[in-house]
This record gives C-alpha cells, structure tokens and sequence, in this order.
C-alpha cells in the first residue's frame, strides 16, 4: 500500500506531494540552509501526512473503488494555507493544508485540558489570548467533487485562471469549479453510440499553462488533440491534432500499445508540449501539428523484446515525464530504477540510477549505461540483466531549481544540482 | 508456420490477460482491455492470414472449418471473429457448447464473450457484466469458471509506510551543466 502513485511539487517548489496506492498523501516541505551561500543545501522533511481517499465500494456494479492516488495538482497559493486536489479513480478531493502554531488560552467556560466549568465558579471575566503553540500542519478536506465520472480518472489539471479545473477519464472530460462540487460541465466526451465501436480512449489531459481556455487530451492511439473552450461548449470536435505519422518498418503486434501515449505535459513558456510513450519522449511544437519537432528514444533496445514485455504485463506501464523550470530539459522514468535526461539545448542525454547504493549523501550520481549488445564493456549492464519490477513511472522537478524527486517503487529519492 | 504459432500464442496470453482483468481489484480497465483486444485482433489477422496462405491443412482446422462455415453467413457484420477464435483453441474448448448461433446475439460487452458457449443464456452472465460496456472484439474461450470475485478478493491490507525513505537531497547529480 505504500507504492508511489503520483508525485508533485507546488508552484514555488518548497512542498513536495506524494499520493500512494493506499490512498495517502506525503507532504514534504523544504528546509534551506543558507539558501544565499553558493553552495546550499536544501532538505525536505515530511511535513504533513492524511489519508486522503479510503476504498469504496459501487454496490450498483459490484465493483471496488480502488483508494490509490492517481494525481496531485497544487493550486497557486493565495493565502496562508496550501491547497492541493487529489483523485482516485472515482473522486476528487480539495485538500486545505494549514499551519497552526499558536493557539487560545484562557477561556471562560473551559479549563485548559477542555472540560467545561461549572459555571457557578466563574466569577469574573477574561479575553482569552493567542499563545504559541508547537506547529501543528492540519488537512482538511474542503470540497469532494463525487460521482462525475463512468470510467477511471487520469487526470486532474488546474485552469490558470484559478477557478476553474479540468477532470479526465477514459472517455470524457469534465470541467469543474472549484467551489460548486455538485455539477460539473462535460466537455470532451468520445463515447461511441455502439461501445463496440470503441478505438481509441484519452490517456491524458492538462490546461495551457497560460491560456485558459486551451486544453489537450492524448489519446491511446497516439494522438495529441488541442481543444479552445471558446468554440462551443463541446470540444468534441478539436483545434488541433497532433499526430506524427506510424514507421511502417516499425510495425509489429504491439505497435497499437506502444505508439499509446502515457503522459502530457505542456512546457512551462506554453510553445511546446511532451508526449510519452512506451519507448520514446517527443517535444511538440503546438503550431506545427504534422509531426514532433524532437523525439528522444528512452529506451530503445526494448524495441525487440516487446514480446516479452507484454507477457509481464511491462508494456502497459505508463511512465509520466517531466520539464525542467526553464524548459531545456526533459526527463522520464525507464526500467531497474533508471531516469534518464534528455537536454534539449545541448542535445545530451544522461542515464541515471535511483538506489540505494548509489544515493548516499553528497555522492555525484554516476551515469549508467544499457548495453545493447555485442560486447559488454565494464560498468555496463545488459538489457537482459535489467529489473523489470524496479520502475520509475514518477518524477518531478522543481519549478525553478535543479532539484528532482523521483519515485521508485516505495521510495522517493530528491536529487540536487551540485552548485559549485 | 512461425508466426502462426507466435500468433497463437499471443493470442493465448491476452485471452488469459483479459480473463485476470476481470477480477483484479477497481473493476476492468478500460484502456487496458482495449490495447489487449488490439493485440489480439492484430494476432488474429496475422494467423488467419497466414492460414490463408496455407491452405486447409494441419490436424486443427479439419474440425473446425465446418464451423467457420457454418457460422459465417449468419454473421453478423460487426462479428467476424468470434467464430474464428475458437479454430486454434479447439484443445481447450467445449466443442459441444460451441454454438454458432450463438454469435450472432446481441452482445452487450467484451466481457460478456465467454458465456456465449455455455448453452444456458443471460443466467450465466455475472451481475456486474451486464452494466459493463466493453469493446467485442474478443473472446474468452477456456471453459471459465466465471466467478465474479470483486468481493471475494481481499482488500489489500493498509499497511502505512515505514518503508518509505528519503535521500537527503544533498547527494548531487552530475548532468547537464
């Protein structure tokens, strides 16, 4: 029940959020040591636990409602308090987190340990007073938005004009207030009349970053469709579509679920959006729609042991991918605890280990590399040899450092930038 | 024929896939059920083509092509393949439940694809099938023993985290700088 489902900063990057299969929230705060010295090092602490969705049981269809985290989006702080929405397959959630660190003494009608007085012993009177307290982080759940979704949520984004957000499934898309928990508007819906006919579902969904009426949606055929809500109230019919045409000397039984893209996410400046699918990364220009403008293979030399992938299941693993706050570099998740880096501007590329053995505390993580065949030389690992149980399907970076978490199986790892 | 028996293969593990799905916790995926079901139409086309190419040959089509026969004109247009399905998994089928007329029922969903050779109708069905749309495309053809198990299946224990560990973040990375 403690494998990490979703990982997420908020927008300053000082907190850091975990979802995991058994419906629980992490919350890591930053603690900055001499953030001004060239050479600073930051911790995250655990700041706040809840569980946020509990199992649930749909008495109408005999089915169980699994409690595991799918996604966490931070809202944009707009007073004291953080406030994130969390989602499992059928609900979502606002959660308020506030600091508490001072509290009243001093009441009237209460003693301090909270036992009401006999009011007959009061005598006089006094105006209770704040005094500091040990800090205490509280969750509260603010808002359930509840029974709006047939299939599985996999998606929640939050509308830049901070109103208003955007929930996903496997075939519509609803739009939601933040404050009105008992409607939502559907906006995308791809529901064939005959479900027999049914080809293709959405996988993903996000808002632009800046322009609040644009979303995408991708779908498992590996199209991308960009969608303006100012064109009608049903964005069934899209903007734009985003399709790179299938290599034809690619083509094998598994072509349909491997070209099926996993993640979306749009670039911080709003020009360009990502894409993942099983074995590569590909950054799309969001005025050219013909093709992706750079495509990164993750993991290529899976390529021909799909085979295999699919009998373990492998092959469905849906690994998200992340941008850096300055939009020069990409990352992602591959198998036996690899993440690799793809720098845009430089066109390099890095593999790198989250493990134990290799995290130990101010150590520079040693790039790895996969041996493709023919001769292996030393350090190198053989595709054969790779863990398939050891996956990393989440990873985050920080909004504006180079500081990234990522997630294996039970464990979170935050890597830092040597600054030097 | 190589890719015939890779065909057939694949073909087998997605049926076996499809059926664990079923009763995996949080109810069928829709996503998934879909990719399985393209695989399984791909290997399809891919052994039949190469059957095609064969020719009636080989100890398994013998009984099964007076089947596929049979139960082709009454087809209906969106189920070319339930009939076909059942030619390579003869070894593990019920010939006697096998019913072409059965194919051209109307089909509520993908999961409601194994009942169709059980000889008693909607009673087989399990309640939370019916509510389920799935695609058709595909069919379970071991003889199940269809026991919708949702409740039977334990919910996984609420074990919190104290595996959970937290490298200290000043371990550095060496990249692109």
């Amino acid at each position: 029940a403690d494998i990490i489902s979703t990982v997420e900063f908020n927008h300053t990057g000082e907190l850091l959020a975990t979802g995991d299969k058994g419906g629980r929230v992490v919350i890591f705060q930053q603690e900055i040591e001499n953030k001004n010295q060239p050479q600073f090092r930051s911790e995250y602490n655990v700041y706040s636990t809840f569980q946020s969705h509990e199992p649930e049981f749909d008495y109408l269809k005999s089915l169980e409602i699994e409690e595991k985290i799918n996604k966490i989006r931070w809202l944009p702080q707009k007073n004291a308090a953080q406030f994130l929405l969390s989602t499992n397959d059928k609900t979502i959630k606002l959660w308020k987190i506030s600091e508490r660190d001072k509290r009243p003494e001093g009441y009237n009608l209460k003693e301090e340990d909270g036992r009401y007085k006999d009011p007959n012993t009061i005598t006089s009177l006094r105006v209770p007073v704040l005094k500091p307290m040990d800090l205490m982080v509280e969750a509260s759940p603010r808002r359930v938005f509840a029974n709006a979704h047939t299939y599985h949520i996999n998606s929640v984004s939050v509308n830049s004009d901070n109103e208003t957000y955007l929930s996903a499934d496997d075939l519509r898309i609803n739009l939601w207030h933040l404050e009105i928990t008992d409607r939502s508007f559907n906006i995308v819906d791809i529901k064939p009349a005959n479900m027999e006919e049914l080809t293709e579902v959405i996988t993903a969904a996000e808002f632009h970053p800046h322009q609040c009426n644009t979303f995408v949606y991708s779908s498992s055929k590996g199209t991308i469709r960009l969608c303006d809500m100012r064109a009608s109230a049903l964005c069934d019919k899209h903007s734009k579509l985003f399709e790179e045409p299938e290599d034809p000397s690619n083509r094998s039984f598994f072509s349909e679920i491997i070209s099926s893209i996993s993640d979306v996410k749009f670039s911080h400046n709003g020009r360009y959006m990502m894409t993942r699918d099983y074995l590569s990364v590909k950054i799309w220009d969001l005025n050219m729609e013909n093709r992706p403008v750079e495509t990164y293979q993750v993991h290529e030399y899976l390529r021909s042991k799909l085979c295999s992938l699919y009998e373990n299941d492998c092959i469905f693993d849906k690994f998200e991918c992340c941008w850096n706050g300055n939009d020069s570099v990409v990352m992602t998740g591959s198998y036996n605890n690899f993440f690799r880096m793809f720098d845009r501007g430089h066109r390099r590329d890095v593999t790198l280990e989250a493990s134990r053995e290799n995290s130990k505390p101010m150590q520079v993580l040693k790039p790895r590399k996969v041996c493709t065949g023919g001769k292996r030389k030393k350090d190198e690992i053989s595709v054969d040899s790779l863990d398939f149980n050891k996956k990393i399907l989440h990873t985050a970076w920080h909004p504006q450092d180079n500081i990234i978490a990522v997630a294996t199986t039970n464990n979170l790892y935050i890597f830092q930038d040597k600054v030097n | 024929m190589e890719v015939n028996i890779e065909a057939r293969r694949i073909l087998a593990v997605s049926i076996s896939k499809l059926y664990a799905s079923r009763t995996q916790r949080g109810g069928l995926r829709l996503h998934r059920s879909l990719l399985l079901s393209l695989v399984m139409r791909s290997a399809r086309d891919i052994y039949h083509s190469s059957r095609e190419s064969e020719g009636p040959s080989g100890a398994q089509s013998a009984p099964e092509e007076p089947m596929d026969t049979s139960s082709s004109p009454g087809e209906q247009t969106r189920l070319p393949e339930p009939q076909q399905e059942p030619a390579f998994n003869s070894a593990e089928t019920d010939k006697e439940n096998l019913s072409p007329a059965k194919q051209s029922r109307k089909r509520r969903g993908k999961a409601s694809a194994a009942p169709d050779f059980l000889p008693s109708k909607r009673a087989r069905l399990e309640p939370g099938e019916e509510r389920y749309e799935f695609l058709t495309h595909t069919l379970l053809i071991f003889k199940l023993k269809v026991c919708w198990s949702t409740l039977g299946h334990s919910l996984q224990g609420q074990s919190f985290i104290t595996g959970r560990r937290m490298v200290p973040p000043s371990t550095s990375l060496a990249c692109c700088h």
